[in-house]
Order: C-alpha cells, then sequence, then structure tokens
C-alpha cells in the first residue's frame, strides 16, 4: 500500500499545476456545497422553529375536507344528478359541542389545547383602514399553546383582562395602521359590530404574515365582535411532541369529522418551496463537482497517456492489473481527500463570511442577516460526494491503465 | 549445474490474430538449465523478442507449454504469472526503462518493496548493496536523467536482481551503448552466472559478445536455426 501510494503521489507531484486545478475544483464543489446548505438549511430550520414557536401544531377548523353530500346524491349514489340554484343551509356555524371537544382532547397526555374565534376585522385608526384577522382567545390557555407572551415587545398577555376592550396587534399591523401601546382604535367586523378597543400589547414574532396580519383580544370579546355568543370556529392544539402532530391530526379529523390540520399541512406549501430549494442546491454542487470530476478523469487519463511506459514497466517487473489500477484509483482517492479537506476549510470560512455579512430582510421571517445552521452532517455530505465524484472519473483510467499490454509498450522501445 | 531443467519450451507457436494472422514464433523447443548463459542471435523480426517475452510470462503462447521450476506457467492465472515474474524472473530490456521520477536507489528497491516480507531500512540497505556490486553507490541518489547511458542500464540490471531471480531476461541490454559499456554489461553477466549461478539469457545483434555466452540460439523466422 505505502509503495503504490507514493507512485500515486509522485505522479500527482510531478503534474502539479493540474493537480493543483484537480483539487481546486473539488474543494469549491465541497466549500460551495458546505456554504449554501448551511445557509438553506439555517433558513428552513429556522423558518419551521418559528412556525412551531409562534404557531399552534395542530388548528381544528370548523370546515369539511370534503362537503356532505346533498340527500339526493346520497340516495343516488352513482346515477347522474344536476342540481340547480342549492344554497347553502343557513346554519350556525362553528364547531358544534366546541367545548366538550376542548376538555376532551386536553385530557391526552402531552396535548395542550385552546378554543379560539378567528375572523376578519377591520382596524381604523384616524383615516387608516386596515383588514386583519382576530383571534379571540383565553390568555391562560394561549400561554400553553403559542409563544404570544414571549413574542411580546410592549405590554402583556393580562393587559387582555385588565383594559376594558383590549386588543394585541402584531408589530407590522400596528406600524401599518401607525398606533402604539396604549392608544384606542376602531375596530370593525363583518358583522357590522365596531368596538373601541385599546391596544394592550404589540407582538412580533419575527414571521412576516403573522406580525402584519394578526391581532388578539379575549374570545368573549372576538364574540361580541363577530355577533357569534359562545361560538369558536377553531381549536388550537400543541404537541410536546411536533413529530405526532401530523398523525394525531389525522385521527382527531376521523373522530370529530372537522377539519384537522398538522403544522407541515398549514406550511405546505413552504415546505414545498424547501424541497424545490434543497433540489437547486443539490443539482448545483454536482454539477460543480461533475466538472471537478471531469478534471480529475482529465489528470488521471494525461498521465496513463504519458506514463504508459512505466505501467509496461511495473507489469514487467510483476505488479498485477488490480495494484496498477489501484495506484490510479489512489490518485482519484488522494485529489479527492486533499480537495475535500481544503473545500472543507473553505466552507467553513466561506460559511465564516456569511455570517459576518448584516442585512435586513423581511420575506417569510425577518432577519437581520443570513442564518445559518453548523453542522458536520454537510461537512460528511459534501466529502462522500467528492470522494464518489473522484473515485468514478478515476475508475475507467484506471480500468485502462490495468489494461495496458507491456509487449506493445516494450517493442514501442523508448 | 542442476540437474532438473529450470525452463522447458514445449511445442510453442506465437501467432497473432488478425485479418491476416502473424506468426512471431513456431514450433520451439528448448530446455535451459541452471546457471546457463544463453545468447539468442539472430536477424530483426525473427522472434528473438517475442521469445524472451513468452519465456517472462509477459506474453502467452498461442500453443505449447513453458515449464519454469516444472510448474506449467500456460496454466497460471496473471496474477500467479505476475507474482512469478517479480520473484523468479528479472527484465532487462534496451532502453533502460527507468521509472523518472525515481532515484537509482528507488528504481531498485520497488520490486523489493513489491514482493514485501522486509522492513524498509533492509530494503534499502539491500538496494544500496546491488548498486555497490555494480559499482553505482555513488549515483544512488540520482535521478535517471543525471545518469549517462551505461549507467542507467546498470541500475535497470540492479533492479532485475533485486528480488534475486533465478533468470534474468535481457533484451538487446548494450543496443544503445558504446563497446565500452556493452562490455562491462556482459561482465555483470558472466559473473551473476559464475558467483550466483542465476541464468542470463540475451538478445544480442553483436557477435562477438554473443561468443562469451556458454550457448548461442539462432532464431530465423520464428524457428530455432541452431542451438549450441
Amino acid at each position: 500500500m505505502r509503495l503504490i501510494l507514493d507512485i500515486a503521489i509522485t505522479h500527482l507531484v510531478h503534474r502539479k499545476r493540474q493537480t493543483l486545478v484537480s483539487v481546486l475544483g473539488v474543494a469549491m464543489g465541497v466549500g460551495f456545497f458546505i456554504a449554501m446548505a448551511a445557509m438553506m438549511q439555517g433558513f428552513q430550520r429556522y423558518f419551521v422553529a418559528k412556525t412551531i414557536d409562534v404557531s399552534p401544531h395542530i388548528i381544528i377548523k370548523d370546515e369539511f375536507r370534503i362537503p356532505p353530500l346533498q340527500p339526493v346524491e346520497q340516495y343516488y349514489r352513482d346515477g347522474a344528478i344536476r342540481l340547480l340554484n342549492v344554497r347553502p343551509r343557513e346554519e350556525r356555524r362553528g364547531i358544534k359541542n366546541g367545548g366538550a371537544m376542548v376538555d376532551a382532547i386536553g385530557r391526552q397526555p402531552g396535548v395542550a389545547v385552546a378554543p379560539t374565534l378567528a375572523g376578519q376585522i377591520f382596524l381604523r385608526y384616524g383615516t387608516k383602514d386596515v383588514s386583519a384577522t382576530l383571534y379571540g382567545i383565553d390568555p391562560v390557555r394561549e400561554r400553553r399553546v403559542t409563544y404570544l407572551e414571549q413574542d411580546l415587545i410592549a405590554g402583556s398577555l393580562n393587559g387582555l383582562y385588565t383594559a376594558a376592550n383590549g386588543v394585541i396587534l402584531g408589530s407590522g399591523l400596528a406600524d401599518k395602521i401607525g398606533v402604539a401601546l396604549g392608544d384606542t382604535l376602531s375596530v370593525i367586523s363583518p358583522a357590522g359590530v365596531i368596538l373601541k378597543m385599546k391596544v394592550v400589547g404589540i407582538f412580533n414574532s419575527g414571521v412576516t404574515a403573522k406580525d402584519n396580519y394578526e391581532s388578539f383580544a379575549l374570545l368573549k370579546k372576538a364574540q361580541i365582535l363577530q355577533d357569534r355568543a359562545n361560538v369558536i370556529n377553531q381549536i388550537r392544539i400543541r404537541l410536546r411532541n411536533i413529530d405526532q402532530a401530523a398523525e394525531l391530526a389525522r385521527s382527531l379529523e376521523a373522530r370529530y369529522g372537522y377539519r384537522a390540520e398538522s403544522w407541515e399541512e398549514t406550511n405546505k406549501n413552504v415546505l414545498g418551496i424547501f424541497v424545490i430549494q434543497n433540489g437547486i442546491m443539490y443539482s448545483t454542487v454536482s454539477a460543480i463537482l461533475i466538472v471537478a470530476a471531469f478534471g480529475i478523469f482529465n489528470i488521471i487519463t494525461t498521465v496513463i497517456h504519458e506514463k504508459a511506459r512505466d505501467i509496461a514497466i511495473l507489469k514487467s517487473i510483476g505488479f498485477e492489473e488490480a495494484t496498477i489500477r489501484g495506484i490510479f484509483l489512489l490518485e482519484g482517492a488522494v485529489v479527492g481527500v486533499v480537495g475535500t479537506l481544503i473545500g472543507w476549510a473553505l466552507g467553513y470560512g466561506l460559511t465564516e463570511l456569511l455570517a459576518s455579512i448584516r442585512f435586513n430582510i423581511e420575506g417569510f421571517v425577518k432577519t437581520e442577516g443570513f442564518i445559518l445552521y453548523y453542522t458536520i452532517r454537510h461537512y460528511l455530505i459534501a466529502g462522500v460526494f467528492a470522494m464518489v465524484a473522484a473515485l468514478a472519473a478515476s475508475y475507467l483510467p484506471a480500468r485502462k491503465a490495468a489494461a495496458v499490454n507491456p509487449v506493445d509498450i516494450i517493442r514501442g522501445g523508448a | 549445474m542442476a540437474d532438473a531443467p529450470l525452463i522447458e519450451v514445449r511445442d510453442v507457436s506465437r501467432v497473432l490474430p488478425g485479418p491476416v494472422p502473424v506468426t512471431l514464433v513456431r514450433d520451439i523447443n528448448l530446455t535451459v538449465r541452471r546457471g546457463e548463459f544463453i545468447a539468442i542471435v539472430g536477424p530483426s523480426g525473427s522472434g528473438k523478442s517475442s521469445l524472451l517475452y513468452l519465456l517472462g510470462l509477459l506474453d502467452m503462447p498461442s500453443q505449447g507449454a513453458i515449464y519454469l521450476d516444472g510448474a506449467n506457467t500456460t496454466e497460471l492465472n496473471r496474477q500467479q504469472q505476475a507474482h512469478m515474474r517479480l520473484s523468479r524472473l528479472g527484465f532487462v530490456f534496451q532502453f533502460h526503462f527507468l521509472l523518472h521520477e525515481f532515484t537509482s536507489l528507488g528504481n531498485v528497491m520497488i520490486p523489493m518493496r513489491k514482493l514485501g516480507g522486509k522492513n524498509e531500512s533492509q530494503i534499502e540497505r539491500q538496494a544500496r548493496a546491488l548498486l555497490g556490486e555494480l559499482n553505482m553507490e555513488t549515483y544512488a541518489d540520482r535521478l535517471p536523467e543525471q545518469l549517462s547511458g551505461g549507467e542507467r542500464q546498470r541500475v535497470a540490471i540492479a533492479r532485475a536482481l533485486a528480488n534475486d531471480p533465478a533468470v534474468i531476461l535481457a533484451d538487446e541490454p548494450t543496443g544503445n551503448l558504446d563497446s565500452k559499456n556493452a562490455q562491462q554489461v556482459f561482465d555483470i553477466f558472466k559473473r551473476l552466472v559464475e558467483l550466483n549461478g542465476q541464468t542470463v539469457i540475451v538478445i544480442t545483434h553483436e557477435m562477438h559478445l554473443a561468443q562469451q555466452a556458454h550457448r548461442r540460439i539462432r532464431l530465423i523466422d520464428g524457428l530455432i536455426a541452431e542451438d549450441g
């Protein structure tokens, strides 16, 4: 092994420039992968963490995933039925027996539950009208279900109890309408009820969609505003183990019939984008490594072409085909290992550079720079990618080298 | 000389396949004993090198069999043939065929390192001793490009002797040397035969050198025309 390593390294050292280009190709692939993965996964994990922190893990809504069949459709299941001018039945919307459901779900271990009435409202302050979503909540239960209290940058959750008509606004919403803590504004519901409400808290979750469009009031006040006494239309659930969200949501939906969305389903659009992002990242890095692999292929093919005479000599001395193949595979592996080591350093440096860049961005979430995720896993994945590329690139030329017929070369002379 | 033949060639022919098959050697029967110094002579294209490559297991006969130390080499797989080349045979070519990136010492050490069984310092000591026997000790750390033609050929002989082979196969080793260096190479071969009891089979065009061998085999058109 030591001998073939010596021969492999001697070959590479005698072609310094080509070797350097190949090593740098691998290093750049590895380095960029680490930096890109840290950046993308950093953002994705931050978003998921924020979503999990800020939002309930499961929301049961007063909706049905599949609308109930009309009686005639139930009767003639296989018939060709055309119904005209079917209007929804005028029934009281909301979750029936919501209180009992909340109690039953809340009795399960590891589950915190909060009843909510969500509805659209208009906020009017001076000449400004802004639409928003108002959640009627029970602050005691809300503490167990979301991190609203921790996200408050002004006021307190208990302010909802102390003020006559208290409301908590998202920071973006407060900025849009121009109110501050303690200001009183008009809140108008689609039912036509208008309440004067006092801003008792402003929260900043970091999730733009929440901060710009959500507000919170006591459940009773929301029911008055929406003219829906004793009604709840959402049951919000938080789990100790978030991995159980999808399964529990399915079982709750099967049991109660109401649509139950896990946090993954609620955010599936964004999570879907992440899948595409990861696909783009892996494709880009694969492209870089494929280019690097061509570099390795090129150098080893050139070495084999130039060293055909040496291969013949080694074979005449008594080197087996497997050993000859091993020399050139080892050359690819050396380029892969050195490239990976330099790439790891490059990746770390690039990640640190990205971490030092400061800027404000407001997309899905608000940040003041790149959110980076450091993990040894990225380094290992990049290393495995690079080694596979290096060995794959050197395999064909190595096989060709092993197949050299020494007699053909020796007959050719010097 | 020992009684058992070292090499036995039985009815060997080598034909290169193709649209027009080319016969390199045919109907070769030959027995080589330990400690023999054999010169193979003959005009260009008579099959001298082809016979040497067959004896050195670098090529395989199209028919017939070659026995080395009683073992039928045509029945060995490539790995076994390679091991036999490494441990029992030593090659010297017309062009020195040294590895350019390795020093004289490095070149001589390669077959020893490949065979294994000794540590690096033992191998280096033996390689230096071998170069010393050929008066090349002071050139041990030089690269081949820093040596003259005769010096390179002596390093190539040292490399061929690295694993103490039973047979040295030399393909026109003096072809690129002046008469003084050519004679030195032949003197080395004679010494190997006389002192070590090794067998040397050498191809040469120069009759005055061939006369120094114990036995001369003349090839014409791939056939042995004269053996004696």
